[in-house]
């Protein structure tokens, strides 16, 4: 029985919101009410996930001594392609641009992806659109995807393209194809892709002429037919079963695989899509790794892994577990300017922020970056945004050469698992390194 | 991911080479199988069942395993050993013989049983294993085989194509289902019993099944029309004939040729070119979902 | 003039090569058995012809030349075709001229499933039967087939026209009956022309997509 005197004082529980239903899936669950479609977005994966954040690097000690930097080299280049191709790629730097199409990104952006990835001697990589003269003026090394879609496919932009990769999936959706909604299927870009002009575009997720590794092998037959085996075939999976994947990409006849982990960004996927189908980067690696050891393509078929490449310490992980390379998408991204706090006030008119901002498929993008309208997309200056980028490679670059140098290695090459610890049971699992202190892995 | 191939002779004249034709099928399907291979193939039917072992360590005593099995069937049991393979020879019940060996020998699979059936496999290199095997001095009426990219279960020689878990039935699968792992579960409630985490040895279990249960072969492969989910080209042996069906998306590719001498089916048509009086053949690609078959006894 | 390309000694790529370096010619390749890529990325306005069945891409990607299968041709023949033709005498497997670009495809027999899948510009004229999922998300071009049509005809259509003779087993998500009028009847004439084949234009009926799908509705949501 409340006391008399206090009768008015009821002592109120303090108002206390569901981990279930959170602030985010109750907005989630309105919009849907109100609008009957899901929800599309673009970018990778939000929650978190286990990551490279939890594996340290050892570095040196008594037994393990450091390189001097700067005067002491630790070399970053690297070959793609040396299976098969008799013109492999020759990167000077392990990091390389992910595959993103003109038409989800604008035409300013895609040369500043070009100018930024050429001025550090590595490539960049054409998306679901083709291949647009710009970018193969300003790249000096470009890969040219080959899609479900097809769109734009022809056999010139195949000749003159530096290398070819086959898209099987990509992190962010694996197992879907490409969206491009009205907003942005502008005069040119309908006209790439052959289709009615601001309409939303449907795409295939199935190859249309091949399906599984032993038609893909003859697929691969064709192009390296039409292009006098000269140029070295990528193939890229999004992160499913990376085990099975990669095996069955090097049966197929790939030069180089390419595994794209769920952070991997889109330019726009159903959000169920790209928060719910994938396993992260730092489980798909070291199964990707296994594969090839266990068929001696190790370092002779290349892995390169993307999906959440944020930093040379990211790419110095990748490396050590066992990548060849690297590809960075949504970073390179975010160093020519997509959701830079400056332009705060006009994501809150879109009601959003600095930071938070993914409705890239509405193409209202005030940076210029994810958009066809003019007058945004000429906000972006090609040759200052690829300044921006090739300056973020080149930290990207020393990160990883500190990091290198401080385990020993006069290659970033020869970095490897024995370099990690992790700082998680999950993290130790996932990439199969012992837990910091210990040298327990779980599983084994 | 696969290579089958099927041949069914018309022309009994042809009976000497049916080994030597389906090893030459089987070597252009190696670009797309280049893990492992294996093929069956079917003689005229024999009083005596003939049961189809695979010593899984090279070592198994054969002589040991027939005199039990001899004493539980309560007939006779001889042995014929072909390399890491063995076949049982019994007027004793073949599929009492099947269950005891697979209870007694944990190092022993049993590739097929049945009054017509012999079932080859191995690893490695598809022409290495038909030249193992003398597939190209074997003659028969007819046979089915298979050249493995394996894609979700390990490349060990159990998990090579064809399945069989039926009297003289097997089959070979090119594509890759989807729901097999509840569908196994199923088949063990049912009392198959599997060896291997192969997808394609569901398929098999699942038409055993549906025929212990007493429907005909073409109605069996109806029914797995509805049952079996993902994609997939199946060519299946039995005692009589064989049968080709493939699933109603029907990706995976598939080709049928026939002459007044034979029919033939292939993932690709250039293990059919280079078959005898192939330039008067009717070629077709057979439809989704449905059931092609063809009998001896007919 | 005719040169011989002989696949019984010569390897693919040789042959492929031979003909990719041609800049004008005739030529002719021999015990093609079903061997896949042949005759794939040629540039030059070459007339060849392939003595027997072909393996998967026979032509593919092909500008300006004219190719012609004497026999057969595997999945993915013309696939992504750019200009020129391409005729099978035969039937063909799936994925007929698939994101096909331009130029003119012809088979006198029947393809298999998926036949137009993806096309992008190019012409299709088949003279027997298509399967399922035929001009599945055509984009642009006009599939002609005097035969009959498979299951979930013109399924995700965009802008391509179809023109079948025969029976429709089924309609795929947004792909309509159409009304024939004289410039069809004219476009059909012209294509069957242009094909060597005979019918009669007014025997054909014309689908194309109710463009319901253009933008998303959820009214629409059954055709998904």
């Amino acid at each position: 029985m409340p006391d008399e005197a206090d009768s008015f004082n009821i002592p109120a529980t303090v108002p206390r919101k569901s981990a279930t239903f959170d602030d985010y899936t109750l907005s989630e669950i309105r919009r849907a009410a109100a609008t009957g479609i899901y929800d599309i977005r673009g970018g990778g994966a939000k929650r978190q996930v286990p990551h490279f954040d939890d594996l340290l690097f050892l570095g040196a000690s008594m037994s393990r001594y450091p390189l001097e930097g700067y005067r002491e080299r630790c070399d970053t280049d690297v070959v793609l392609g040396s299976r098969f191709a008799s013109k492999p790629i020759e990167l000077k730097i392990p990091i390389t641009i992910a595959g993103m199409s003109f038409g989800s990104l604008s035409g300013q952006a895609k040369e500043a992806l070009g100018r930024g990835a050429s001025a550090m001697g590595t490539s960049t990589t054409t998306g679901d659109g083709g291949m647009t003269e710009e970018e193969r003026g300003h790249s000096d090394k470009l890969v040219y995807q080959v899609l479900p879609s097809r769109y734009g496919m022809n056999p010139d932009d195949l000749r003159r393209a530096d290398a070819i990769e086959i898209v099987v999936g990509q992190g962010a959706k694996p197992g879907g194809g490409g969206m491009l909604l009205g907003q942005k299927i502008t005069e040119r870009v309908a006209g790439m892709r052959t289709l009615p002009e601001g309409i939303d575009q449907r795409s295939a997720c199935r190859h249309p002429d091949w399906t599984g590794p032993d038609d893909l092998a003859i697929k691969i037959q064709e192009l390296r037919e039409i292009t006098a085996w000269e140029k070295p075939i990528y193939v890229k999976i999004g992160a499913a079963r990376p085990y099975y994947d990669t095996a069955l990409s090097v049966k197929s006849g790939a030069d180089v695989v390419v595994v794209d982990g769920m952070q991997g960004g889109t330019a726009a996927t159903q959000e169920v899509f790209i928060e719910h189908v994938g396993i992260p980067t730092l489980a798909a690696i070291p199964e990707a790794v296994r594969a090839l050891q266990e068929l001696d393509m190790h370092r002779k078929v290349q892995l390169v892994v993307s999906g959440g490449i944020r930093s040379g310490a990211d790419v110095a992980k990748a490396l050590a577990l066992g990548a060849d390379a690297v590809a960075i998408g949504t970073a390179a991204l975010v160093a020519l300017g997509d959701n830079d706090p400056a332009l705060e006030e006009e994501y809150q008119k879109m009601g959003t922020t600095a930071g938070a901002y993914d409705d890239w498929h509405e193409g209202n993008d005030p940076a210029g970056i994810t958009t066809q309208r003019p007058e945004l997309a000429q906000r972006l200056d090609p040759v200052k945004a690829g300044r921006r980028l090739a300056n973020y490679l080149t930290v990207m670059t020393m990160e990883l050469q500190t990091l290198a140098r401080a385990n020993g290695k006069s290659n970033v090459l020869s970095l490897e698992p024995e370099d990690l610890v992790a700082l998680t049971v999950e993290a130790a699992a996932m990439a199969r390194v012992p837990l910091a202190g210990t040298s327990w892995i779980p599983g084994t | 991911m696969c290579g089958i191939v099927g041949l069914f002779l018309k022309n009994s004249a042809l009976q000497p080479e049916l080994g030597a034709l389906t090893a030459r099928m089987v070597h252009e399907m190696v670009d797309r199988g280049p893990d492992s291979a294996g093929f069956a193939i079917y003689d005229v039917p024999e009083t005596r069942s003939k049961i189809t072992c695979l010593s899984l360590t090279g070592e198994t005593d054969w002589q040991a395993l027939s005199v039990d099995v001899e004493r539980v069937v309560g007939e006779a049991v001889e042995v014929i050993e072909v390399e890491d393979h063995a076949i049982l020879h019994s007027a004793g019940d073949g599929a009492v013989a099947r269950n005891r060996i697979i209870e007694i020998a944990p190092d022993v699979s049993v590739l097929s049983v049945g009054h017509a059936i012999e079932l080859f496999k191995g690893i490695g290199d598809p022409d290495a294993i038909t030249e193992r095997f003398g597939l190209a001095r074997r003659s028969g009426r007819h046979a089915i085989a298979h050249t493995r990219m394996a894609t979700e279960s390990a490349v060990v020689i159990a998990g090579s194509h064809p399945f069989s878990t039926g009297a003289d039935t097997c089959l070979v699968h090119n594509g890759s289902l989807s729901n097999h792992n509840r569908l196994r579960e199923r088949l063990r409630r049912s009392g198959e019993t599997f060896q291997t985490e192969n997808d394609s040895e569901v398929a098999a279990g699942y038409l055993a099944w549906r025929m212990r249960e007493g429907d005909t072969l073409e109605v069996a492969i109806e029914r797995a029309l509805s049952d079996l989910d993902g994609f997939y080209t199946l060519a299946i042996g039995t005692r009589d004939g064989f049968a080709v069906v493939r699933d109603p998306i029907a990706c995976k590719p598939a080709v049928i040729a026939e002459t007044d001498d034979w029919v033939a089916m292939s993932s690709e048509f250039r293990a059919i070119a280079q078959l005898p009086g192939v330039a008067h053949a009717q070629i077709w690609e057979p439809k989704p979902a449905t059931v092609y078959a063809w009998s001896h006894a007919a | 003039m005719t040169a011989d390309l002989d696949l019984a000694t010569l390897s693919v790529r040789q042959v492929n090569a031979a003909l990719q370096q041609a800049q004008e010619g005739s030529y002719r390749v021999l015990h093609p058995g079903g061997a896949h890529a042949l005759a794939c990325g040629l540039d030059a306005p070459l007339e060849i012809s392939i003595d027997g069945h072909a393996g998967y891409y026979c032509a593919g990607m092909s500008k300006e030349a004219d190719i012609t299968v004497m026999g057969n041709a595997g999945t993915g023949c013309a696939e992504n075709v750019m200009s020129g033709s391409v005729r099978v005498k035969g039937d063909v497997s799936q994925s007929l001229a698939a994101s096909g670009h331009g130029g003119l495809v012809v088979v006198e027999g029947s393809a298999s499933a998926r036949a137009g899948i993806s096309m992008k510009g190019v012409d299709i004229v088949v003279g027997g039967d298509v399967g399922h999922m035929s001009a599945f998300m055509a984009q642009a071009g006009r599939l002609v087939v005097l035969g009959d049509a498979g299951t979930d005809l013109g399924d995700s259509i965009y802008e391509a026209e179809i023109y079948i003779r025969g029976n429709v087993a089924s309609l795929g998500a947004d792909c309509i009956q159409k009304p024939m009028e004289e410039q069809h009847l004219a476009v059909v004439s012209q294509l069957l022309d242009r094909a060597r084949l005979d019918a009669d234009p007014a025997s054909f009926t014309r689908y194309g997509s109710a463009r319901k799908l253009y933008h998303f509705s959820i009214d629409h949501m059954d055709e998904y």
